[in-house]
């Protein structure tokens, strides 16, 4: 009774979500009222959310599974090469971005990157032999996230590419990118012309063994530290990393100079290449962010989104309470601004594993903290900040090391929860950049997505089921 | 076809605002293909990919300013010069604060003020997670919502009890917290009393008897029409009078319910005996709201006002009595006063076309049935004032017997309403007596309301009861 007797000996204070009568009748009394601008669920939700209600596990599991997603501490430990980091990867195996995927579903960005993939590894004599074999069956196509990876756009991953390793510090998990390439026309925007080629040689005799070493040299570098200071610079994570990679360069500098075996040229060329391109952390920024979504995953009941991600044909979601199973629905059309002379006509369908950054509050989550790209969103950087409030309604928390400065060092909203998005019908925003629908053009735009919906609904329903 | 290639040396912007500034380039009539970039490697051979001449590129960096266009003429050449100065100088309007998004749902509108008590009348098949969240949260709840599956209820009230938190409703029209009135409620005097309601408009009766007599209310709090069901089994019901017991500052307890299942009546009669304070029952169909306040007052030394608004009306036309109401719990009453006087009282129109009623027939128009796709009758009166109309002309009906209720939440001005079709009754010979339910201090001014239902013809009384026997000694003569 302890509770009703702080009801009865207390000021009531009052929320409301339904006619607006009732609030207005609280007003006229004199007393404040926090009304809710409550809108039906989502359809073919209402059955699942009122069993997960009833069932009375979700709560506990969320929080959970937050906690486990907020304890992990990313460090940056080694570089080493796909072959011998991951176990299960023959010769034949590249790994993909998104939910699984076959050659002959694969959009054009995707079918580029396998195409440059199999020429970069030896697999192929030309691009249309590569195709013929891809669709032969040749090639064994497997999700970077069923391997504990991810990657950006195709996120395609062969065996000889260096691969980041990132270790938990507070726990025993670990996860892996690839390096990033660069803007342009890069592998992972589905370009395969030889100059894409050379350069991912190049990463993996040059970046891949010089950076290794270095760090090997210098120790962990803590990513969530560099990643917590860079949006106090200006980035958010996922379409601007300028900040962070200029940090991780005044990690590595000092080591980079003196701490290889590596000839000078080549040391020199490591460093221009990652001062070159302010994508370069993008990847390690999500390697960071994937350490928390697995650490997350597995927790019964819970509806916490431990990944988004796009193949380019489909968008896929899964839940920390629902296993391995993917949710899927037609990945969308990016809202975004184009290079050059690409438009719309020209784009892809949403593609990459930099999702994850969302998932992890950061990227869409973080826009906020990022005005240099707020073009993408309308032009405003109060435009940004309500883009960013939004997604406080669908997230479970607020995270303790990433603060957005505008919003007088708020956490930003971390910890996506799939009961929140269909009760609300608020959708994840997503910040991302656009490749080009023809195989072997590379990236062509930057801008905006929002998660489809039916992700959510069918994983919240799924979610129900397994209760 | 015109083209043009200049290069901008150490003019600066960030990628973003240049594919705007492309993009506004595009949308120019007339051009047909435009960049605008710093001329990096990257955007150098997009520009040979666009088939420009890259002559004048020869020496750019990627600190300088490549602007390339294509169009039909030189002066859209000159017209994309100046949308590129506006592209790249336009500043949006400075925000003058952060506007926050409207919360969503309960759960971050509740977190908003630090709501201790959460008010949902969302549609009764979504308000189940919403008062969930509500528990979960650690909100106490009130759902005036109905059509809330009574499974669902039964669980929210356990889970209520689990966390000692109150869940009143669903089908809850009336609390009174701390002197705050939540959903129809009126304005009270805050006092000893403390009432535990199944019953919206029986709760706001009990509130407004009291008043008058000068005696003030410190919690009423709504337990929803089905907590005394054999299926709840009047878990909010007990809880709330326990908590009220357990209040230093209520002296006497009232406690309202229609009929309740036999087993719970019991259940709830043990626990009022059981409690340190005394606990007046009123179950309608045994006593009356009337009865009830009187048991209330006499405990605290007062007596009942029997405050009316009387007028002469015994040379009204002879006939059956029509009872039009807006509170179910005050038609039940009415019905058990006069019942004895008239004979049975029927409470469903007997012909839905031409709604005619050999006998004397008592309406419930707040009941799910006729406020489909509108609002209640107490805030909507246009049902009501249809058939009033109608009843008027009826030779048949003799007394027309009508509930008014005011208060937060209820129309504004229900007397103004209703005296056209009162006057047009009272004109044609029958008698209006209306029984008119509210506090002085009710927002509508009880008392003005009153008198203009009187100076329409009516007489008007405080106690539905008292107006229940007006109407049968009227349509019995006595």
């Amino acid at each position: 009774m302890r509770h009703i007797t702080d009801l009865l000996d207390n000021e009531p204070v009052v929320a409301t979500a339904g006619t607006d009568m009732l609030a207005a009748a609280i007003e006229q009394q004199g007393a404040a009222v926090s009304r809710a601008e409550w809108r039906p669920p989502v359809a073919g939700s209402e059955t699942a959310l009122a069993k997960l209600a009833a069932d009375g596990r979700m709560e506990e599991a969320n929080r959970t599974a937050i906690a486990r997603m907020l304890a992990v501490r990313p460090h940056l430990v080694d570089v080493g090469v796909a072959r011998d980091v991951f176990t299960d990867m023959t010769d034949r195996t590249l790994f993909h971005a998104g939910p699984p995927l076959e050659w002959e579903r694969a959009s054009g960005p995707m079918q580029g990157a396998i195409i440059g993939a199999m020429l970069y590894e030896g697999l192929a004599a030309d691009p249309d032999d590569a195709a013929v074999r891809a669709a032969r069956g040749e090639i064994e196509l497997s999700p970077c996230h069923h391997h504990g990876a991810v990657g950006p756009m195709a996120g395609v991953t062969s065996p000889s590419m260096p691969v980041a390793i990132v270790e938990d510090a507070a726990g025993d998990g670990v996860s892996y990118s690839t390096l990033n390439e660069g803007l342009g026309k890069v592998l992972r925007y589905g370009a395969f012309a030889p100059e894409v080629i050379d350069r991912l040689r190049w990463m993996d005799r040059v970046l891949g063994p010089v950076l290794g070493a270095a760090l090997r040299r210098r120790g962990p570098i803590d990513l969530q530290s560099l990643i917590a200071q860079a949006l106090q610079m200006g980035d958010d994570g996922h379409n601007r990393n300028r900040a962070v990679t200029s940090l991780f360069l005044r990690e590595i500098g000092a080591v980079l100079i003196d701490g290889t075996e590596a000839p000078v040229e080549q040391r020199r060329s490591v460093f221009e290449f990652i001062d070159g391109n302010d994508h370069f952390m993008l990847n390690l920024v999500m390697a960071a962010g994937k350490l928390g979504s697995d650490a997350a995953a597995g927790v019964t009941a819970s509806s916490l989104v431990t990944v988004m991600a796009r193949n380019g044909t489909d968008f896929g979601v899964r839940l920390s309470g629902t296993g391995d199973r993917w949710f899927t629905a037609p990945a969308p059309p990016v809202d975004g601004l184009y290079l050059g002379g690409y438009t719309e006509e020209d784009a892809s369908p949403d593609i990459g594993d930099s999702t994850i950054t969302e998932t992890v509050g950061l990227g869409g989550f973080a826009m906020a903290a990022a005005p240099a790209i707020v073009g993408f969103v309308g032009g405003t950087a109060s435009n940004a900040i309500q883009r960013t409030l939004a997604m406080y309604e669908i997230t479970m928390a607020e995270h303790p090391a990433y603060q957005i400065p505008p919003l007088e060092f708020r956490g930003t909203p971390v910890g996506i929860d799939a009961a929140r998005v269909v009760r609300t019908g608020v959708r994840p925003q997503i910040n991302t950049g656009v490749a080009g629908k023809v195989p072997g053009t590379g990236m062509v735009g930057a801008g905006l997505v929002e998660a489809p919906m039916e992700c959510f609904t069918d994983a919240i329903n799924a979610l129900a089921d397994s209760l | 076809m015109v083209s043009r290639v200049e290069i901008h040396p150490g003019r600066y912007h960030d990628s973003v605002r240049l594919m705007q500034a492309s993009k506004a380039l595009q949308d120019v009539p007339g051009v047909t293909d435009a960049l605008v970039a710093m001329a990096t490697e990257l955007n150098l051979s997009l520009l040979a990919d666009m088939g420009f001449d890259m002559e004048a590129t020869t020496s750019a960096g990627p600190n300088d300013l490549l602007l390339a266009v294509r169009a039909d003429n030189d002066d859209t050449i000159a017209t994309a010069h100046r949308v590129l100065d506006d592209a790249l100088t336009h500043r949006a309007a400075a925000d003058s604060g952060l506007t926050v998004p409207q919360p969503r749902t309960v759960g971050t509108a509740a977190d908003v003020n630090g709501a201790n008590i959460v008010l949902l009348s969302v549609p009764g098949e979504h308000a189940f997670v919403e008062a969930m969240e509500a528990l979960e949260g650690g909100r106490h709840v009130m759902i005036f919502s109905d059509n809330v599956p009574v499974s669902q209820e039964v669980i929210l009230k356990q889970r209520g009890v689990e966390r000692g938190l109150l869940v009143m409703g669903p089908d809850c029209g009336t609390a009174i917290v701390n002197g705050l009135g939540l959903g129809f409620a009126n304005a009270v005097h805050p006092g000893p009393v403390g009432i535990v309601g199944a019953s919206g408009t029986g709760i706001q009766q009990v509130c407004s008897l009291l008043d008058d007599a000068g005696v003030g209310v410190r919690h009423a709090l709504g337990t929803g029409s089905h907590d005394l069901s054999e299926e709840v089994g009047a878990i909010a019901t007990l809880q709330a009078l326990a908590a009220l017991d357990a209040d230093p500052a209520v002296e006497v307890i009232a406690l309202i319910s229609k009929p309740p299942a036999a087993s719970v009546a019991a259940r709830v009669r043990a626990a009022a005996a059981g409690c340190s304070k005394p606990v007046v029952v009123i179950f309608m169909g045994e006593s009356t709201l009337e009865d009830g306040a009187a048991e209330v007052l006499a405990l605290m030394d007062k007596q009942q006002t029997a405050l009316s608004w009387p007028t002469d009306q015994d040379d009204h036309r002879r006939g059956t009595v029509r009872g039009l109401f807006s509170g179910g719990t005050l038609r039940d009453e009415a019905r058990f006063v006069a019942m004895p006087v008239l004979g049975p009282i029927g409470t469903k129109e007997l012909d839905s076309i031409t709604r005619r009623n050999s006998d004397h027939t008592f309406i419930d128009y707040g009941d799910d049935e006729y406020t489909k796709g509108r609002a209640h009758p107490m805030i909507d009166q246009t049902v009501r004032i249809d058939r009033l109309e109608e009843v008027a002309v009826d030779a048949d009906v003799g007394v027309i017997l009508m509930d008014v209720v005011l208060g937060y939440g209820a129309n504004a001005d229900p007397a103004a309403e209703l005296v056209p079709a009162i006057t047009k009754a009272v004109a044609s010979g029958a008698a209006v007596v209306v029984s008119l339910c509210g506090t002085q201090r009710d927002p509508q001014d009880r008392d003005r309301q009153a008198k203009t239902l009187q100076a329409a013809g009516a007489s008007v009384w405080l106690s539905n009861a008292a107006a229940a026997r007006q109407a049968a000694r009227l349509a019995t003569g006595g």
